[in-house]
């Protein structure tokens, strides 16, 4: 057999299969959602921050920032930024457990994405109850 | 445990350069005392609902709740410049555009942590 002169264009080899293969897992969407929920606590923090700025200019400019947040879709943002953070928190436990090596059978995985998920909600409500109770936007 | 090292590694004595695991440590480290200090802001938060500007401010002027405000913007801020920087390693292709990314990430990091601790700070020593 002699070699080819020109080299034949390589066969189409399967690659490494991306996210859309995989049957979605609660475990699975519970990493995403640590990474999401990441990535929007970044933009929440400057909210945050934006807010302490506000008080150190202020009454007003605090009334005024107060007023924003303190709409519906303000509220509603908040809200979300509320379990954002809690999800990210809950799901960063889980990560230091697992760091120290624990909790890393497949039963306890499957447990803890359920507590993270369930532990985030009801913190969130918890949290906003209060909020709410103590009257919001003043 | 199973060691990592390969044969060649062993036999030539090289280690590591000692900062392989220098950005994941530090995520760790940020997670571990974020998790009191969120605790914290939202002890603050919770606290001072409701109770307007004056509320804010009177909570600040305390030099603990001062201190661990800062301390909590601090290390949250670095958590998200090292998650964030991870994300863009992951998504973002194209070299220039990544050090763009990642130096506007820095940037931003850095403007968030200033604003919010000159805000502490103002408020805390009355200006």
């Amino acid at each position: 057999m002699t070699e080819p002169m020109v080299r034949e264009p390589l066969p189409l080899r399967p690659i490494s299969p991306h996210l859309q293969i995989y049957r979605p897992m609660l475990t699975m969407v519970m990493s995403i959602a640590n990474r999401i929920t990441g990535g929007a606590l970044y933009f929440g923090m400057a909210l945050f921050v934006l807010r302490l700025v506000a008080a150190a200019r202020g009454p007003e400019a605090f009334a005024a920032i107060d007023a924003v947040y303190g709409s519906y879709l303000g509220l509603l943002i908040l809200f979300g930024f509320t379990w954002a953070l809690m999800l990210h928190t809950l799901a960063g436990i889980r990560h230091l457990i697992w760091d120290l090596g624990r909790g890393l059978d497949l039963r306890s995985i499957e447990w803890g994405a359920v507590a993270v998920l369930l532990g985030s909600i009801v913190l969130t409500l918890a949290l906003w109850l209060v909020i709410l109770l103590r009257g919001h936007g003043t | 445990m199973t060691t990592f090292r390969t044969p060649l590694g062993k036999v030539l004595g090289l280690g590591s350069a000692r900062s392989g695991v220098h950005h994941w440590w530090i995520e760790r480290v940020t997670a571990l005392l974020g998790l009191p200090l969120v605790v914290f802001v939202m002890g603050f938060i919770l606290a001072t609902a409701g109770g307007g500007h004056g509320a804010v401010v009177t909570a600040i002027r305390h030099p603990v709740v001062a201190a661990l405000l800062i301390l909590a913007i601090v290390t949250i801020v670095r958590h998200m410049q090292l998650g964030m920087q991870v994300i863009l390693e992951d998504y973002v292709h194209g070299r220039l555009v990544l050090i763009a990314s990642l130096l506007a990430n820095s940037l931003f990091c850095i403007a968030v942590a200033a604003a919010g601790v000159s805000a502490v700070l103002a408020i805390c020593f009355g200006a």
